[in-house]
């Protein structure tokens, strides 16, 4: 046990401490070199940084290290490098009216990308990250636009939304709910004749009293030849494309009591630009008009 | 066995917790006055059936002289348990990223049961299976039965409440949202006095060893103890609501409370999953091969420097953040300097082995406990390389970082414990060996695989979000939104899990053996290994 009695490990011939505990003894090998100098290596380095990069605290601010760095000064130069990328199209999408913007190939170009990145933080929660929607939330890939699928509908759109209570310029129209207006009969024989414009229903003896109520109580806002109007936001009937669901039983419900989507205006939260951004990528999904 | 003490203290706290459930400023505390109630309850009504009125034989002549190992023998039972509960957490929680219904509204969503599995691997399996071998060890290396009586009691019942109240806490919707340091400050405080007890037994065995010098495991457990100490204090630090609510509010503010947090965070790596499972492997290593720890001089150099760098390598997790530029560039170059104090331990590990190479063969035991150090030296190896700020951009805030975490929490801690475990279980409860050494090859096998298929798939899920957060297109916009990439995650997802599953596996297996052993069961099996098996004594 006493330090001055060597001991020596029989396998490795190498010396021990002299120390055991609970019969594990140390041998007294030598730091790897390749360890000594790797760790000399490090801290060199480590010293070197620090003397390059700000590291020390002082008593008000610290060393500014000498290149200079800082990550605020980097940040700045970043943004003012991807804003001078942008050549101006940011600012020019801002002052020019949307007409515009679409008879300029590049900065439609320009305005197509930044609605698509707007479109995946703000829209796709409901639209679906392809803009494809669902029950509910209208499809915004096809032609079939409830209030109009030109850049400038589609932007006032999107600026006011559709029912929502914090824009007084937002788009409002509500279907009336016709429980009290027609009998279930009567709904039923609707609905067939609804759906017989796309389709062939259940009970195709109901289609022409279904005809006649649908000129007394649904043409004046879906239009005589149900395809709907625009000025309302009255889905058009005769295209097979469902909005609150498929199926009679789909419009009959939706004729009892009717769901209204609502849509949050736009404007207020990312601004013009980005909502001219927004109508520009909309449109050039497929159905702009 | 008479108790008076102990049960009349009990029953004042449970009587104390039922008041507290009483007088409960909000809902919360006082559901967990509650759970505390019945557990003081029915600890006292166990204490209570032990009570033996017969007069006192001379059944202990020993008690002074002899190891106290009973509580040892708890605290190994508690390790494998929570182990097996942690991890099992672990692969609920990581099925839960993959298949969102499986958030169960509201006491098992992902939020509640995150905390539940990090607390139950870090601190109840880890700091159990901390505490059972530091009991174990310091006796043998000090040759000293443990300080204080009972405090070793106390410190094992003590840290399991504090478990528990931890655990049910989470579940009920109790934190301080404070990474890994959840609890809200009464639970803060409980463990503050369990913790000065533990420190107590074990700075109290070391002093009344009868060996001249202190073992190098002890050194480590006496720095992860203190340390631990301090870092829980200071991160604590908060102000109650009322002394009858579970809602406090931290002294720091802003930034500063993230470099404290962070501060707190990153050293519960360094001294609770390092510097305390060094200790382990400097005991448990040489003792299983049989071999002298490799260098002595090493292991002086390495401890100290380990201690020294690891308490500044906090500020890495904040880079890019508010935190001045000045304490950024010191996080990052200490965690670089960091890298070879942390090799020593390594190499000292694994050199220890020179001359007895065949045992990593012949051995299922060894054979884990140096995949456990291998798995140290890549994860300490590749945490300097993501504290370098150009990396991190990179690595921050995706999969790769818990992909990193867990090839040392699986690989390192985990590994090296269950080899303990395996060490210990025979020679605590006297048995000849352990019940199989096949079932040790089979949880090495499925824990390596395990850990191999998690970390791969992090680090292909974290580099490719790392990828896909940078995108940019043509016209300097973001290709794709945060949703996108957690989309693209879910197969990752699904094979982090699986990984998971073949860890707990192992561990079940473990969980298996390990009771047989201790029912003294052994089983007949063929000399796998084209050695002898191993005996208990060597």
């Amino acid at each position: 046990m006493a330090d001055k009695h060597k001991h020596v490990d029989d396998i490795s011939g190498v010396e021990t401490t002299g120390h055991e505990w609970d019969g594990i003894r140390e041998l007294n090998n030598p730091i790897p070199r390749w360890w000594v100098y790797t760790f000399y290596a490090t801290i060199v380095w480590a010293i070197g940084h620090a003397i390059a990069y700000p590291s020390w605290p002082l008593l008000t601010e610290s060393t500014k290290g000498l290149l200079g760095y800082s990550s605020r000064a980097v940040v700045t130069a970043e943004l003012a490098n991807a804003k001078a990328a942008q050549a101006g199209n940011a600012e020019r999408i801002a002052s020019s009216p949307i007409e515009d913007i679409m008879a300029d190939p590049e900065l439609k170009q320009f305005a197509i990308s930044a609605g698509a990145s707007a479109f995946k933080v703000n829209c796709a929660p409901c639209h679906g990250s392809g803009a494809a929607g669902g029950k509910g939330f209208p499809n915004l890939n096809d032609n079939d636009w409830l209030w109009g699928g030109n850049p400038k509908e589609i932007y006032q759109t999107i600026a006011h939304g559709i029912r929502y209570d914090g824009d007084e310029e937002t788009r409002v129209s509500e279907m009336p709910a016709f429980a009290d207006m027609l009998t279930p009969d009567e709904m039923r024989a609707t609905a067939a004749y609804v759906l017989s414009l796309t389709a062939t229903p259940s009970n195709p003896a109901l289609v022409e009293l279904g005809k006649q109520l649908f000129a007394d109580n649904c043409a004046s806002c879906h239009g005589a030849d149900a395809k709907g109007s625009r000025e309302v936001g009255a889905p058009n009937l005769a295209d097979a494309i469902w909005l609150k669901g498929e199926g009679e039983q789909a419009i009959t419900d939706q004729m009892r009591s009717p769901k209204h989507g609502v849509m949050p205006g736009w404007v207020n939260r990312v601004g013009d630009p980005v909502v001219k951004d927004l109508a520009i990528f909309v449109h050039s999904l497929g159905g702009g008009e | 066995m008479k108790h008076t003490v102990e049960i009349v203290v009990l029953a004042i706290g449970a009587f104390l917790a039922l008041a507290g459930a009483g007088f409960a400023q909000d809902r919360l505390f006082g559901a967990h006055m509650w759970v505390l109630f019945f557990i003081l309850l029915a600890g006292t009504l166990m204490l209570m059936r032990r009570v033996d009125f017969r007069p006192a034989a001379a059944g202990h002549p020993n008690r002074q002289t002899e190891y106290f190992d009973e509580v040892v023998k708890y605290g190994v039972i508690a390790t494998v348990f929570w182990g097996v509960v942690g991890f099992l957490v672990g692969v609920i929680v990581a099925l839960q990223l993959a298949f969102p219904d499986l958030n169960v509204q509201p006491w098992f969503n992902f939020g509640r049961m995150r905390p539940l599995h990090t607390s139950a691997v870090i601190f109840a399996f880890g700091g159990n299976a901390l505490i059972a071998t530091s009991f174990y060890v310091v006796q043998r290396t000090s040759r000293a039965r443990l300080f204080g009586g009972d405090l070793g009691w106390f410190v094992f019942w003590g840290y399991q409440l504090f478990i528990v109240l931890a655990a049910t806490g989470y579940l009920l919707g109790i934190t301080q949202a404070r990474e890994y340091a959840e609890p809200e400050w009464y639970v803060d405080l409980w463990l503050t006095i369990v913790w000065v007890a533990y420190l107590l037994t074990f700075l109290g065995t070391i002093l009344k060893r009868k060996e001249p010098h202190i073992y190098v495991a002890n050194w480590f457990y006496v720095a992860f103890i203190v340390t631990i100490a301090m870092l829980h204090i200071v991160n604590n630090l908060a102000v109650p609501v009322s002394f009858l609510g579970s809602k406090s509010y931290s002294a720091f503010a802003g930034v500063q409370d993230a470099l404290t947090q962070w501060w707190y965070g990153h050293n519960a790596v360094g001294f609770f999953l390092t510097a305390g499972f060094l200790a382990m492997m400097y005991y448990f290593i040489p003792k299983q091969v049989n071999r002298p720890v490799y260098s002595y001089r090493l292991s002086i150099i390495h401890f100290w420097a380990l201690i020294f760098m690891y308490i500044w390598a906090g500020p890495h997790h904040l880079h890019y953040t508010a935190l001045p530029d000045w304490a950024q560039t010191l996080g990052m170059v200490f965690s670089v300097m960091l890298w070879m104090p942390s090799w020593g331990g390594m190499i000292n590990g694994l050199m220890t082995l020179s001359g007895a190479w065949d045992k990593i063969r012949t051995d299922p035991v060894v054979r884990m406990m140096v995949m456990a150090v291998a798995f140290y030296g890549m994860a300490t190896f590749e945490g300097p390389i993501m504290s370098i700020k150009t990396v991190n951009s990179l690595s921050h805030y995706t999969d790769w970082t818990i992909g990193h975490v867990h090839s040392g929490a699986l690989g390192w801690n985990g590994l090296i414990t269950f080899g303990a475990i395996y060490y210990l279980v025979p020679k605590l409860w006297n048995r000849e060996r352990l019940y199989s050494l096949q079932l040790v090859n089979w949880h090495f096998w499925l824990a390596t695989l395990g850990i191999v298929v998690y970390a791969a798939a992090m680090w292909v899920a974290g580099i490719q979000q790392g990828l896909m957060w940078r995108e940019y297109d043509d016209q300097g916009f973001l290709v794709y939104s945060f949703a996108e990439s957690v989309a693209a995650m879910f197969p990752y997802y699904v094979m982090r899990a699986a990984g998971g599953g073949l860890f707990l596996t192992g561990a079940l297996i473990m969980a298996f053996n390990v009771t047989m052993t201790i029912l003294g069961r052994v089983r007949k099996e063929a000399a796998a290994f084209d050695a002898e098996p191993l005996s208990a004594a060597e």
